[in-house]
């Protein structure tokens, strides 16, 4: 009875799922054949889970383990959970070659930063064009916009690097940050969650009091898509961080290089044998990712989960 | 004249100077260079450092040695097969997982972790991983080589990257490892998007589990799954961190070349043929195409049709909000 007053309350549905699946176990010991199945599936599952946790976290254990073995210990026994005392010496001869942690990460967090920047500012005024306002090109450019994503961005390269040497910006940091001004995914996301968190009112109310609309962009709708800015903007940091295809082409001199490139340099014949060091280098270029990914991870997951709902 | 300015203050302008800053940058960095892939494809513009080029007698030249090269052959078959190899098991893994989530059944606990953990490894920068799965096999002392003699499994230590099909089998299994937990919380919040009522239905009519997963939870997760098979088979056609940095020269026999490696390697290395790789970039350009057109011709009644009823709600609403303030 109860819960079929719930059930027509739609405001109280995640109530009710929760009521649901009580009531339900309470139901359960009616058939008792049912009882025990679900106890040995979900030890299997659990075990399933339990299997997967560890492959996804075993391979970085035993990368930072590692970090801290000497190459002959690594040598005698590569598979260990014991941390060693090496990793200074570890360090000294990861630094001493070609390998610059901390001049990758400045480039990288330059770049990254920059773009995401670009990327979130003009992908929300991109998406503001198209909800607020009624322009004749309105439903053929979000068209655009659609088919855009699906533009294998490798394809395009032999001609954006021609046309980036040609006017003679290889090494500088600006063709691997503009274009992001131009996030055709994002812009969509943006859409998705401006139609109904946007109100015209508010916009109305803004030109009432004489605002114009740039001001009111950047004053009223800006705070109010902060949730989808920041969402965006940790999985557009993340994906220019971990570019390694156009950096590795437009950017040739050593001081320039960002960390994904830095990390290539590992797999050189330099560093052929000293395997502690290049664990090493491998957890430090994984270790800004681990503590953003810590932090951030409930925005994270919400995000994907925002994404993927595309209807 | 002044009456109807009073009246009526058209804003659409804003729309088109909103656009510019997209459109711009889109002309210049992606529109342009992809008419100017297409134009090199026709030509002999190749060395490094090169930028001028005349037009080939036969413009289709680059196109025909590249289709007959053998090497390009191999790449087109290896990056459909490490595709394939991830994405079924990945799509399957994700399936039997959001399925278990959502389930009341089971009610699994620790959900928000086993997500977080899942999920961890498609953060990580690809080169890292790549690098971190290429030391894990080392040969001839490797973590897993340490583990396998250790136990006994084998008697002496394998070089695994010398082996075609577990070079292979690294690449699909890293991608796969990469991506499960991404389509798995997508497909967890289209379940969860689904309409509980029919569920409910399908209790009184007494479906079982399985039922009521093959009849209402796949059925209706149909557009998510495609988009999620779109996605991924563009990400999938275009790999290159990982084949490229996790055996030294694209393993044994060209096991692991792709054909973005193919390109980067066509272009960027030994002889510069950019016009040649530009028409590899142009055959996987058009191939990517029609498979998504395919994909999308699949999609389009029921998520179209959505789209189009949503866009003319929020016209008419803003034509009536509109229409007030007019008054």
């Amino acid at each position: 009875m109860a819960k079929k007053n719930l059930k027509e309350n739609p405001v109280q549905k995640k109530m009710d799922d929760v009521m649901d699946t009580k009531m339900s176990a309470i139901v359960v010991p009616v058939k008792t054949k049912k009882d025990k199945k679900p106890h040995i599936s979900r030890f299997l599952i659990y075990t399933l889970c339990i299997i997967l946790t560890l492959l996804s976290i075993m391979p970085f254990l035993i990368m930072v383990v590692n970090a801290t073995r000497s190459t002959t210990e690594i040598q005698q026994h590569a598979l260990s959970l014991i941390p060693s005392k090496y990793l200074l010496n570890n360090f000294k001869i990861l630094t001493g070659k070609s390998f610059n942690p901390l001049l990758g990460f400045m480039n990288s967090m330059i770049i990254s930063t920059c773009s995401t920047l670009c990327t979130v500012y003009f992908s929300t005024l991109t998406a503001y064009a198209l909800v607020v306002y009624e322009w004749k090109l309105r439903k053929p450019f979000f068209t655009f916009i659609m088919a855009v994503m699906m533009i294998p961005s490798q394809l395009v390269s032999i001609g954006f690097y021609q046309f980036i040497y040609k006017i003679h910006l290889t090494n500088n940091f600006l063709p691997l940050i503009l274009p992001s001004i131009a996030a055709p995914t994002c812009v969509f996301f943006m859409r998705q969650f401006m139609i109904p968190s946007l109100h015209i009112d508010v916009i109305n109310s803004a030109r009432i009091d004489g605002s114009g609309e740039f001001y009111t962009f950047n004053r009223i709708v800006l705070p109010i898509m902060k949730p989808a800015i920041a969402t965006q903007a940790i999985f557009s940091f993340v994906a220019s961080w971990n570019n390694l295809f156009l950096p590795m082409i437009l950017l040739t001199r050593q001081d320039k290089y960002t960390m994904p490139i830095m990390v290539s340099l590992l797999k050189g014949d330099i560093y052929k044998t000293e395997y502690g060091s290049v664990y090493l280098g491998l957890t430090l270029t994984v270790l800004p990712l681990f503590v953003v990914y810590f932090l951030l991870s409930k925005y994270i997951i919400a995000g994907v989960a925002l994404g993927g709902v595309k209807e | 004249m002044k009456k109807r300015r009073k009246k009526k203050i058209s804003y659409a302008k804003y729309g088109y100077i909103f656009s510019i800053p997209f459109v711009v940058t889109f002309a210049l960095f992606t529109l342009y260079p992809i008419i100017y892939t297409i134009i090199i494809g026709f030509t002999d513009l190749k060395g490094l450092g090169a930028v001028s080029f005349n037009f080939l007698d036969d413009p289709f030249q680059n196109y025909k040695t590249i289709l007959e090269s053998q090497s390009f052959k191999t790449a087109l078959g290896n990056t459909f097969r490490l595709w394939g190899w991830n994405f079924l098991p990945q799509i399957l893994l994700a399936l039997f997982l959001a399925a278990i989530f959502t389930s009341r059944r089971h009610k699994i606990k620790g959900q928000g972790f086993f997500k977080v953990v899942f999920y961890m490894p498609n953060i990580i920068t690809a080169a890292t991983v790549a690098l971190l799965f290429g030391s894990l096999f080392g040969y001839p002392m490797g973590p897993i080589n340490d583990l396998l003699v250790s136990l006994g499994i084998f008697d002496e230590p394998y070089f695994f990257m010398q082996d075609k099909s577990v070079a292979r089998g690294v690449v699909s299994f890293i991608q796969f490892w990469m991506w499960y937990g991404n389509t798995m919380i997508i497909l967890i919040s289209g379940i969860l998007g689904i309409n509980p009522d029919i569920y409910e239905a399908a209790d009184i009519d007494g479906a079982s589990g399985w039922q009521k997963f093959f009849y209402v939870t796949l059925p209706n997760l149909r557009t998510i799954l495609i988009y999620t098979l779109v996605t991924s088979l563009i990400g999938g056609l275009q790999m290159f961190d990982i084949p490229q940095l996790l055996v030294a020269k694209s393993g044994p026999d060209n096991a692991t070349l792709t054909t973005s490696c193919f390109i980067y390697n066509q272009a960027f290395s030994g002889s510069y043929m950019y016009n040649r790789a530009s028409a590899a970039s142009m055959i996987m350009f058009v191939i990517i195409a029609i498979l998504s057109v395919i994909v999308f011709y699949l999609l389009q009644d029921r998520s179209e049709v959505a789209e189009r009823k949503q866009m003319k709600k929020v016209e008419k609403e803003l034509r009536q909000k509109a229409k007030k303030v007019g008054v």
